[in-house]
């Protein structure tokens, strides 16, 4: 497949033509964030304007209509994450935070027993530990960590020794802060071959790697739709059927029943047990029009155009700063996503993203939900630029000259 | 547009870079940390209180210039100052930065905020940081943990 044009991508994102303190948007926060392109937002617009119904229970037209486009978005991701169940196992949440939670509400609540190990990263979100640290206080399993090596990787030097107990394997496919890419085949072996599960975070990877759910041999995928330039509000949990169907329901109410009666009720089977109540719809369509928007694209050739723009922005920050930038993470863009964590000598990351500001360019100050991380490479916080299909060298170009400025404000 | 001149003014660069009344205090001087959760901000205060005077203040931990900042230049008002003095300067500055957040574009004609601002002194230098409303946390982190410290030695 033929690279795409990154211009012509800039030019579907209608927030590209903001100006910032007198300067066009330079936008590198996509690792928080992706921006939006038209056509997801036109999917949401038409969902309102002519097919806005709730799903699953009316028999009149546009009710048809909007059960049809919300299940299709199931389709849609079944077949983005080559799911090998299809969209059977793919579940609706609100975010990639709330997918985390049933997994360790759900499956973790009924098939973990006291003393279980629940085997995460010293690179992983917040969300990907604090659902596990909760569990631990209600449920008395083990939180174990994986360590992260000086050259920003897992170390899985003694991991055989560190699998005493483990039922889940639980890690990103990319680092949010480091930029990482994590051997999840590796992993899921590895699980596997200790009798436990693999869940990973695709919550960077979705948007810039390709995702093979087959090929990768993994439990659970979670992530969400924002960060791939679809709508905030909906999350994804993907699993296999037979380990869906064995979870209680999270949620309860409207719409994950297959009965309720004064003495009970009857959970639904399928994906619905977990979607209660109202579910993002809208949303669900402007997902679908991000799915066919990347899949247009090609994730082959996003990831390449990704990989030089990292390598590029990598090179010239080690060239123009003369070491006052230092990047945190792998210097090597086989092993690395388009995250790039900066730490600027004598100047405080928020000091740093407030000076970029005033040039229009938007970078993510902070610890980045990643506090142990931090504190592993003894840092508080850092300076984030992140990559998205839409990005393009000029981003870099000023990205560095707001930083060269910072650094000379702070001298 | 809020310019950047505004919020780095030269004193606050200065005291971010040379930043006074840096250290520990030992027992029995009052120890108060405070966080900001948001964005990893941490500070430490130690405080010496001697008949109703605050004898002595130092400061550790780490932070953006606007919080560093703040933090020095608070310790330099506070330092040898009657108890009173130091709640009445917290009320004063916390007012500033309250003022100028929910009037913002008033400030001009604004005549308690003049008053404050002649009040304040050299903490005059940190009212630009009410243009930039996501750094007023980072400027009060260290005055809220003062008002905690004093509120747990019953000061």
């Amino acid at each position: 497949m033929t690279r795409f044009d990154p211009k012509l991508v800039r030019g579907d994102i209608p927030l590209m033509n903001r100006v910032i303190n007198g300067r066009p948007i330079t936008y590198l926060d996509s690792g928080a964030s992706s921006l939006t392109p038209r056509s997801v937002i036109e999917a949401m617009d038409r969902y309102y304007q002519f097919h806005h119904a709730n799903v699953h229970r009316g028999v009149y037209q546009t009710a048809n209509e909007a059960t049809a486009i919300y299940e299709g978005a199931r389709e849609s991701a079944a077949h983005f994450l080559n799911a090998p169940g299809g969209s059977e196992e793919i579940v609706f949440t609100k975010n990639a935070t709330e997918s985390f939670n049933l997994l360790a509400r759900s499956w973790g609540a009924a098939f973990l027993q006291p003393g279980d190990v629940v085997l995460v990263s010293e690179m992983e979100h917040h969300a990907n530990i604090v659902p596990w640290f909760q569990l631990r206080e209600s449920h008395g399993v083990e939180v174990r960590f994986i360590p992260v090596t000086d050259d920003y990787r897992l170390d899985l030097s003694n991991i055989e020794e560190s699998m005493h107990g483990v039922k889940l394997v639980s890690v990103t496919a990319m680092s949010n802060v480091l930029g990482t890419i994590n051997p999840i085949r590796e992993l899921a072996n590895l699980a596997h071959s200790h009798g436990a599960l693999l869940a990973v975070d695709g919550a960077q990877s979705v948007a810039h790697l390709a995702t093979d759910l087959v090929a990768l041999d993994a439990d659970f995928m979670i992530f969400s739709a924002h960060k791939m330039l679809g709508p905030t509000g909906l999350g994804v949990f993907w699993t296999r059927q037979e380990i869906m169907a064995a979870m209680p329901p999270f949620l309860g109410g409207g719409g994950m029943i297959k009965d309720v009666s004064t003495d009970g009720f009857t959970p639904a089977s399928g994906p619905s047990k977990f979607e209660a109540g109202t579910p993002p719809i809208a949303q669900a369509a402007g997902f679908a029009a991000a799915v066919r928007y990347l899949e247009g694209l090609g994730m082959e050739n996003i990831a390449a155009h990704e990989k030089d723009l990292t390598g590029d922005a990598l090179t010239r920050l080690a060239l123009e700063f003369d070491g006052r930038v230092r990047v945190i993470g792998p210097p090597d863009t086989e092993a690395r996503g388009g995250v790039i964590s900066l730490d600027v000598q004598g100047v405080h990351p928020h000091d740093v993203a407030q000076v970029l500001d005033q040039f229009g360019v938007c970078v993510r100050p902070g610890h980045h939900c990643a506090k142990p991380l931090m504190k592993r490479f003894g840092l508080a916080a850092t300076a984030r630029a992140s990559f998205g299909p839409y990005s393009l060298v000029s981003d870099t170009d000023a990205l560095l000259e707001a930083l060269t400025h910072a650094v000379e404000m702070f001298g | 547009m809020a310019n950047l001149d505004d919020l780095y003014r030269e004193i606050i660069l200065d005291h971010y870079r040379s930043p006074r009344n840096r250290g520990e205090l030992a027992p029995p001087a009052h120890r108060t940390e405070g966080f900001n959760p948001l964005c990893g901000d941490e500070i430490v205060i130690y405080v010496q209180i001697e008949d109703g005077v605050l004898t002595d203040i130092k400061l550790t931990g780490h932070g953006c210039s606007i919080s560093q900042s703040s933090s020095s230049l608070m310790s330099t008002a506070v330092k040898g100052k009657p108890l009173e003095h130091v709640r009445a300067t917290i009320a004063t500055f916390k007012d500033l930065m309250m003022t100028r957040e929910t009037k913002l574009g008033e400030e001009a004609t604004d005549p308690s905020g003049e008053a404050n601002l002649r009040r304040l002194g050299e903490l005059a230098a940190l009212a630009g940081v009410v243009k930039f409303p996501v750094r007023i946390k980072c400027a009060t982190l260290a005055w809220n943990t003062l008002t905690q410290a004093l509120d747990e030695v019953d000061a």
